[in-house]
């Protein structure tokens, strides 16, 4: 199953992120995708204003990941420089320590992925206007697209 | 009072530097083995590499250091460590050499963050006078700190989203220019003019930047051009964009400096080696009479002896190994 939902600005991507917060539980896997300017730190940002967190969210490209604490905690990544490889740098732990793992160019380590999990690839169509493609894995995640989208 | 010998370690990113600095001052040897070239063909810095080199080169530092500065671990007073922020698995490299030399040879242990050290750089140049601000560019951080004194960090704006060398690195990726982008675009920016229409980010009364809305400009309009069939003229774009880097990052500075009513400025990380930063900085702290120090372009980036010189500061302060000193890929800087 495949949903589209076209958004028209900032705030209707965020939007949807906070749909998507609402149904949260530990350990849900958020894998986006989409060239860069696309809307992925955007939509990660609405998730963490959704889960409480006041910090403010910044671009984890450096560190490759940051931590911050919410109703969950947000595991914020973003997996763009390993260029696939993800020996020794810890990313499975991610996937069961209790919090929302939201992770920026997931499709580029697709191997570790957790087979249950949603996947957002973010179309640009137009300088505000994007196509978020939403597919999910697994019942769980397949439910949540139904309450939601 | 007797010299002191900071032995100081520095891995947080693509660097393994390792240094031996006397009194906070003084660079006596620095070993720098630096990855970049490794990691030129991927793009970007690839951390699992990373960690690897650090893991086969630190002891082989760790001895050249100390043969280039003709010392024994003995005459060493204290260790200092970068714990973060960082890459994780860099991080804890360092963390676990120094703490083991620490045990080893029972010298203190005192760490120090990332960011105070690229401020301390300066130290290197001429002694930090206080009040001052700093202004800390890199590939991680954009950051404005007041410190009113030795050791003692007030963080009074930066990113809230991505970082200013991030956003050349990215803005370079778009163009199809190499990597790290902030050297190719602010050598580039020499041969342009200034005649896109880029948006000056986050122009308000904070002392906060925001430069994910300019790559995001930068993305635009090249798609626009492009689908247009219009060639975009890399040498311009990237004029216009340096040009609204550099203003907002000193329009923001100057204030700054302004409000807390300070008359030294320092110019900190890998940044700080971007020349048009530099010449439009050192134009208005000239007309503004404010005191300016820039690190030499090698204190620039990574390196331990920036470490060596704040670890000094940090030792004589009493900072010490609590016991469970961890690395902190994320911590803030106060």
């Amino acid at each position: 199953m495949e949903y589209k939902i076209t958004t028209y600005n900032e705030r209707e991507t965020i939007e949807v992120a906070q749909n998507l917060e609402s149904e949260k539980f530990p350990n849900m896997i958020i894998c986006l995708e989409g060239e860069l300017g696309s809307g992925k730190t955007m939509f990660t940002k609405g998730i963490a204003n959704a889960l409480g967190i006041k910090e403010n969210i910044t671009s984890p490209t450096f560190t490759i990941i940051k931590e911050y604490e919410g109703e969950l905690p947000l595991y914020h990544m973003d997996v763009y420089r390993l260029n696939g490889n993800t020996d020794g740098i810890g990313i499975e732990e991610y996937f069961n320590k209790n919090g929302v793992v939201v992770i920026e160019w997931a499709d580029t380590i697709k191997p570790i992925l957790p087979k249950e999990r949603i996947d957002i690839r973010f179309k640009v169509i137009g300088e505000n206007k994007r196509v978020l493609v939403i597919r999910p894995y697994g019942q769980k995640y397949e439910d949540i697209c139904e309450v939601i989208l | 009072m007797k010299d002191k010998y900071i032995l100081a370690f520095e891995t947080s990113c693509d660097e393994t530097s390792i240094s031996i600095i006397k009194n906070g001052y003084k660079e006596i040897a620095t070993v720098v083995l630096s990855q970049i070239d490794i990691h030129a063909k991927f793009g970007g810095v690839v951390p699992e590499t990373a960690s690897r080199a650090h893991i086969e080169n630190i002891t082989i530092v760790i001895e050249e250091v100390l043969e280039k500065a003709k010392m024994k671990i003995e005459e060493i007073d204290a260790i200092a460590v970068t714990y973060g922020p960082g890459l994780i698995g860099s991080l804890l490299i360092g963390l676990v050499a120094a703490k083991t030399l620490s045990y080893i040879y029972n010298k203190p242990l005192v760490p120090v963050h990332h960011i105070a050290g690229h401020i301390y750089a300066n130290n290197l140049v001429k002694p930090l006078e206080f009040p001052l601000i700093a202004l800390v560019v890199s590939g991680g951080h954009t950051e404005l700190i007041l410190m009113e004194d030795e050791y003692s960090f007030k963080y009074i704006g930066g990113t809230v989203d991505d970082a200013v060398g991030e956003a050349y690195d990215k803005v370079a990726r778009v163009l199809g220019l190499s990597y790290p982008g902030g050297p190719v675009i602010d050598e580039l920016a020499t041969t342009g003019v200034d005649i896109y229409n880029l948006p000056l980010p986050m122009d308000d009364s904070t002392f906060d930047f925001s430069f994910s809305g300019l790559k995001s400009a930068v993305i635009n309009l090249n798609h626009n051009e492009k689908q247009r069939g219009n060639e975009i003229n890399s040498a311009n774009l990237a004029t216009s964009f340096q040009n609204r880097v550099v203003e907002i990052l000193t329009k923001k500075t100057m204030r700054a400096l302004k409000k807390y009513d300070v008359n030294n400025l320092v110019l900190a990380g890998g940044v700080a080696a971007n020349r048009g930063l530099r010449e439009r900085l050192t134009e208005l702290c000239r007309e503004n009479e404010i005191d300016l120090t820039i690190p030499d372009i090698k204190y620039c980036t990574d390196n331990a002896a920036m470490i060596g010189a704040a670890g000094y500061y940090a030792y004589k302060l009493g900072r010490r190994f609590d016991g469970v000193l961890k690395a902190k890929p994320t911590d803030k800087l106060n």
